[in-house]
């Protein structure tokens, strides 16, 4: 079996890290380059310590990338698009992780990021890259640009209302508790120690850039409203996001259990979660440490026709590294669970 | 196999060929307990559950 060639650039942030850590273990593909400006020439075990005795990869600049078969791009955003055509005579494929390629409107970008785009180029050849909604486009797809985690936790939980015009003409309201590691491995004097325990930080009330994503995904024959506000707390890994929308008409939660399988019945990676026991009887972040699950539950007020619909995944996984996998494996005809089989810790 | 639908969540119930009456079978997807009413026609009931405590 002839192995995949791939290099992930920008690989020694935590997003990498996790990459490396799947690709490792993926059977059918050879890592063949690491690159980090920051740490060149140092192990990789030098920024992600897990990989030790397992991986003799370091890293090597990115103005020395060597050709291969995928690139996995891991950059600050707005530098994938700045040399997207130096990423692409290294490679026939190219997925990217940054937001750069997210958003297809040039307007909507420009509102939610409050510049305009760099470069437009490619940018119509790049899929979305949550697999649950563009798996057809995927096949054999050369650049797919992966999206946000708490975009992805919200679209996933979301999308079957939507797209069945379920819901009222009012704003939806979506509010994540998220993990630190959303920041990135950056620090500042707001994450330091003594600061950052024990606070609940309420770092985007308003204007997070996730939200163009939602817009996108969620619109169909209008474009939705739909107001996110994000919270970081004391965790790690993992968003857990809590969404409050209205239904045109009242639903029994029967009938929202039969709006979810009808989307998501056959996917592997979602599971629907609402139980009337045990410890974990709607979703939680805690459990999907290190996995590629989205867990959606949801509770049906019996006094109006909001529904709460309840969302967890692993930023670092289903929301970035997990996902991407997941969308090379989809592209390359690969079994999609590949690499992404582990099940999660309990207890951890 | 005799089929039905949870009463919750109305996913799908399949009886075994061993399934007796009273018997307390679990949900696959909403893990509610039914207690088997009727083997044929296939019919469950939802079976009394003890509160638990579920923390705050």
């Amino acid at each position: 079996m002839t192995k995949l060639k791939v290099s992930i650039v920008g690989c020694s942030g935590y997003v990498g890290g996790e990459l490396l850590r799947l690709l490792l273990f993926h059977d059918q593909v050879e890592i063949q380059q690491i690159t980090s400006e920051r740490f060149l020439g140092k192990p990789a075990s030098r920024t992600h310590p897990n990989l030790r005795g397992i991986t003799k990869l370091n890293y090597t600049s990115i103005n020395d990338l060597e050709k291969c078969d995928t690139l996995f791009l891991c950059l600050p955003h707005g530098v994938s698009s700045s040399s997207i055509n130096y990423f692409a005579s290294k490679a026939s494929q190219i997925i990217d992780l940054s937001s750069d390629f997210r958003i297809c409107d040039d307007t909507l970008y420009e509102k939610w990021y409050g510049k305009k785009r760099k470069s437009s180029k490619y940018l119509e050849n790049f899929v979305y890259g949550i697999p649950e909604l563009h798996r057809d486009k995927m096949v054999n797809a050369s650049y797919i640009s992966s999206a946000g985690c708490n975009a992805t936790a919200v679209i996933l939980a979301l999308y079957p209302f939507f797209k069945e015009d379920l819901v009222e003409k009012l704003p939806v309201i979506s509010e994540a508790k998220v993990g630190t590691s959303e920041g990135g491995n950056k620090f500042s004097m707001a994450t330091h120690h003594p600061e950052r325990t024990g606070s609940i930080r309420s770092y985007m009330p308003v204007l997070h850039r996730h939200t163009a994503e939602m817009v996108q995904e969620l619109s169909f024959n209008s474009t939705s409203k739909i107001h996110f506000s994000a919270t970081a707390i004391q965790m790690v890994r993992g968003v857990l996001a809590t969404s409050h929308i209205f239904l045109k008409r009242d639903l029994e939660e029967r009938d929202i259990w039969s709006l979810y399988r009808k989307y998501y019945l056959d996917e592997r990676f979602i599971r629907i979660v609402k139980e009337r026991q045990g410890i974990y009887r709607l979703p939680d972040p805690k459990i999907l440490i290190g996995t590629n699950y989205c867990d959606i539950g949801f509770v049906k007020d019996p006094n109006s026709n909001r529904v709460v619909v309840i969302s967890a995944i692993d930023n670092l996984m289903k929301g970035a590294a997990g996902q991407a996998v997941q969308a090379f494996n989809i592209s390359n005809n690969i079994d999609e669970i590949k690499a992404l089989e582990f099940p999660g810790f309990h207890i951890i | 196999m005799m089929k039905t639908t949870c009463l919750i969540c109305d996913g799908l119930l399949q009886f075994q060929k061993d399934t007796i009456l009273n018997e307390i079978i679990l949900c696959d997807d909403c893990g509610t307990e039914l207690e088997v009413i009727s083997i044929d026609p296939p019919k469950v009931a939802e079976a009394p559950m003890e509160e638990e405590d579920w923390g705050q």
